[in-house]
């Protein structure tokens, strides 16, 4: 009985993948759990093993092809390793072997039976609904026991097929072509970029978006930097950098407004009594949001090892899916590439974003005197159904009061 | 050559007869060691088997009473025979309990009579009388079940103040019952003695009976069991009980601490139980108890000791008999073929009053704990033909769908035969459907079925009949 590789569900919001790189052709032989395909994602690679071991009979989408969550990647005929390259055997099961065979003790569970086969059973909902619109049963993978076809699988399929090509914002009447040399090229947005503009669209209808705007001195910060820099690299080995005290003053104001780390969930507020922050970090496939985990608990050189880890993996397009997702609260660093202000958006079910920028001398007054100063400006975008705009100021003056002294960070006032 | 067992089962309540009679299918060569001289554990013993015929036997006496008058037939002179009704009870049990003897003759599992130790992970002692034998085994596994837990300042003489053991053999009908515990067996065994006459008062610590199960239908069973006479004083905790001759005296304080005294003839402690390893010789081979006193296990019922196996009551779970049966049928596949599966999504529980409660799933009050987005669809028993035939219209059933999916993540009935109503959901569940699968589903007319379809269209807010 033959059995499917499938394009497993990798993440809430991601719908597709394209696939990178078969790592076995078809005629191979693949064990349990080795690696037989890489699979690109929205924001991540992935490497996807045998469900269980078997020669790869067919390859169904070559590189470069995309493939719905669920899709049917190959189809795997189950068998032992050919002889010529066994390694140590494990005893077969056998069931109702007399007890003198009994498998040692030790054995792991046998595999299941193949899912995906041919004729899978469909679950009546799933049918009607496949009728309904028209969807091909054949063409549906069941994610069930034995790979029975579910109403949502059904679902799924139907939603694949009709997410629209996002944005064709207004198909414009063919305007009259210019004349002369007006070449254009036509490419075809990646998964990552249909997913992302999708989203972006959606958390713009669903949430009510403020953006509220403050600018920071950064002397404090840049001297106390400036003094510590050698003995920090020394005794942890890593640069001190911007990031860990903005991360720092983030949490002291998230603590302060506690709405700020927070989500809507149908009818209710849900309070995030933990500080999972999404770093913006640049990434071989553009800005990606890591999360650096319960990162109040976390010293400076913790968060910087944490962050430039991350930055360095990013560039490797080795971040995980689990990485990025379960945030509470999202800082985004436009200043790295030199954006003086942005209205950032907002990283839904987050409520809160805050968006550092580049730090140029300004002309400022201080005690009547107009002197130069590195100013950032800041920017929190926040929704507006979950945060008062009372709070959203405040909390920025927060972040704003703990990288102007920080030595607030410290005393926590 | 000594005799070596590739499996010992202690322990033959429900989840170790049925291990050890499917172990031995798969070529296992067994023994059952079991302390009592009956077969078949706790439920069938002092449970859920000998409980459920007095509830059985006590509905009928009741409903002849009460019942059969709105049916148009006349009784007069109907008595309470209490010996022949225990009797029942023990005829039930005993074809049972000898009913399982048969069936480890038949698949040839060693019952072994005495209390079982652990002595090593290949060796169990028996102790009959004053005589210790050793098994040697390949592989141990654990199933002693559990047994009530005390209260303290209430000590339990099975006469005055008894377990569910004592409240399923009174001698005669208590004048007034006092229970402790608004649980599943305080519940039950409540019922019993007062439609056979007693006057019934349930103290529960919790502002609420039948924790854990979906909070509307304990409130509407709360309700029903009142007007049947079930006096419930909710938010009591007790104090300390005391016999005085043919008395109990139950001293309870309310949340601020205000003391009442209640007085009955008979007291039935059912505040909980728990897991039973005493004696059995964990510490010498050092398998580890979790927090509350059961035996931890991995996702194969295995313990921290390689080759000694836990399953039932004494484990993590809901402490259901048929929960021990499934754990029991999976561990001994999983010593034999290596897999076996217990899904824990779809095991449902039911309490057997009248109307009966059943549940099976996740509770409204865990989905909105764990933020998952679902609909409803309820539906009354009184809209159905069935139901209104059988005079019997108490009662609804809910049915739980995530919000998207439409998958089935819970239901709850309250109603009659609410305890075979909610296998369909069960089935469904383990099937992966949805509410939809379920309404799509023929369901015999007119059959109490079909509150469970009119529910799962009720989500859709497509009910026919509502």
């Amino acid at each position: 009985m033959s059995f499917n590789l499938v394009v497993p569900p990798v993440g809430e919001s991601v719908v597709e993948v394209t696939i990178s790189e078969w790592q076995r052709k078809e005629g191979d032989f693949v064990d349990k759990d080795e690696l037989v395909v890489t699979l690109d994602s929205e924001k991540t690679s992935f490497e996807l093993p045998a469900p269980q071991a078997g020669v790869i009979k067919k390859i169904f989408k070559k590189a470069g092809e995309t493939a719905p969550i669920g899709a049917v990647l190959a189809e795997l005929e189950p068998g032992a390793r050919p002889a010529a390259a066994t390694p140590p055997t494990k005893p077969a099961a056998a069931p109702a072997a007399p007890a003198a065979t009994l498998p040692p003790l030790s054995q792991p569970p046998a595999a299941a039976v193949g899912a995906g086969m041919a004729a899978a059973p469909v679950n009546p909902a799933a049918r009607s609904l496949a009728a309904q619109h028209e969807v091909d049963l054949g063409a549906v993978t069941g994610t069930g026991r034995g790979g029975r076809v579910l109403k949502e699988d059904v679902q799924r399929t139907i939603e694949t097929r009709s997410i629209p090509a996002p944005a064709p914002v207004v198909a414009p009447a063919p305007a009259p072509r210019p004349t002369g040399d007006r070449a254009e090229r036509v490419v075809k947005m990646t998964p990552l970029r249909r997913t992302v503009a999708a989203r972006l669209v959606q958390v713009q209808n669903e949430a009510a978006i403020l953006t509220t705007f403050n600018e920071v001195d950064m002397s404090g910060v840049m001297a106390l930097r400036e003094r510590y820099k050698e003995k920090f690299t020394e005794k942890h080995g890593i640069k001190l950098g911007f990031m860990s005290f903005f991360v720092k003053a983030a949490i002291e104001a998230l603590k302060a407004f506690p709405a700020v780390n927070a989500e809507i969930r149908g009818d209710s507020m849900v309070y995030k009594e933990f500080y999972d922050i999404g770093v913006a970090v640049g990434g071989g496939k553009g800005l990606v949001v890591p999360v650096v985990r319960d990162a109040d608990k976390l010293s400076f050189a913790a968060l910087e090892k944490t962050i430039a880890e991350y930055g360095k993996r990013a560039r490797e397009n080795k971040i995980s899916m689990e990485e990025l997702q379960g945030g509470t609260f999202t800082i985004s660093n436009g200043g790295v590439y030199g954006s003086m202000l942005s209205t950032p958006i907002l990283n839904p079910p987050q409520t809160g974003i805050l968006g550092m920028h580049n730090i140029i001398e300004r002309p400022v007054g201080v005690n009547g005197q107009i002197v130069l100063r590195p100013m950032m400006y800041l920017a929190l975008s926040y929704d507006h159904r979950a945060i008062d705009g009372r709070e959203a100021v405040q909390f920025l003056i927060r972040i704003k009061e703990c990288i102007e002294s920080p030595e607030r960070l410290l005393l926590e006032v | 050559m000594t005799d070596i067992y590739d499996l010992v089962v202690i322990g033959a309540g429900p989840g170790g007869y049925v291990a050890a009679i499917r172990a031995a299918q798969l070529g296992m060569r067994v023994a059952c060691v079991e302390s009592e001289k009956a077969l078949g554990g706790t439920c069938l013993r002092v449970g859920c088997i000998p409980s459920k015929a007095l509830l059985e036997s006590s509905h009928r006496f009741h409903d002849a009473k009460h019942g059969f008058s709105g049916h148009g037939i006349k009784v007069s002179g109907v008595e309470l025979d209490l010996p022949t009704m225990m009797s029942h009870k023990d005829t039930t049990v005993k074809g049972l309990t000898e009913g399982v003897a048969f069936l480890f003759r038949k698949n040839k599992v060693d019952r072994v009579n005495g209390f079982g130790r652990i002595t090593s992970p290949t060796t169990v002692a028996v102790r009959a009388d004053d005589n210790e034998r050793t098994l040697q085994t390949r592989r141990i596994l654990i199933a002693t079940g559990s047994t009530p837990v005390s209260l303290k300042g209430v000590t339990v003489d099975e006469n005055r103040i008894v377990t569910s053991t004592g409240a399923l053999s009174f001698p005669e009908v208590p004048r007034h019952l006092i229970v402790i515990g608004a649980g599943v067996i305080g519940l039950e065994l409540g019922s019993v003695w007062s439609r056979l006459g007693a006057k019934v008062t349930v103290l529960e610590y919790m502002d609420r009976i039948l924790a854990g199960m979906d909070a509307e239908v304990a409130n509407a069973a709360q309700k029903l069991l009142a007007a049947q006479g079930l006096e419930f004083q909710l938010g009591r905790r007790v104090q300390g009980a005391t016999v005085q001759g043919n008395e109990v005296v139950v001293e309870h304080a309310n949340a601020a601490g205000e003391v009442t005294t209640t007085r009955g003839d008979r007291l039935l402690v059912s505040t909980g139980r728990r897991p039973f390893t005493d004696g059995l010789g964990l510490d010498a081979v050092g398998v580890k108890l979790d927090g509350r006193g059961r035996v931890e296990v991995d996702g194969q019922f295995q313990t921290n000791v390689k080759g000694v196996f836990a399953i039932g009551d004494v484990i993590r779970g809901p402490m259901l008999a048929h929960k021990a049966e499934d754990e029991g049928v999976a561990a001994a596949e999983i010593m034999a073929t290596g897999h076996g599966h217990v899904n824990y999504a779809a095991i449902p529980a039911v309490v057997y009053t009248f109307p009966e409660v059943a549940s099976v799933g996740k509770t409204e009050e865990e989905l909105n704990a764990e933020g998952v987005p679902y609909k409803k669809g309820s539906f009354p028993f009184k809209a159905n033909g069935r139901a209104k035939a059988q005079r019997a219209t108490e009662g609804f059933t809910k049915i739980l769908v995530h919000e998207k999916t439409d998958r089935i993540l819970g239901a709850h009935i309250i109603g009659p035969q609410a305890g075979d109503l909610i296998q369909e959901i069960a089935l469904a569940i383990e099937f992966e459907g949805s509410s939809e699968d379920v309404a799509r589903t023929s369901h015999a007319h007119p059959s109490l079925s079909e509150v469970v379809r009119e529910a799962a269209l009720a989500t859709q807010g497509r009910a026919i009949h509502n």
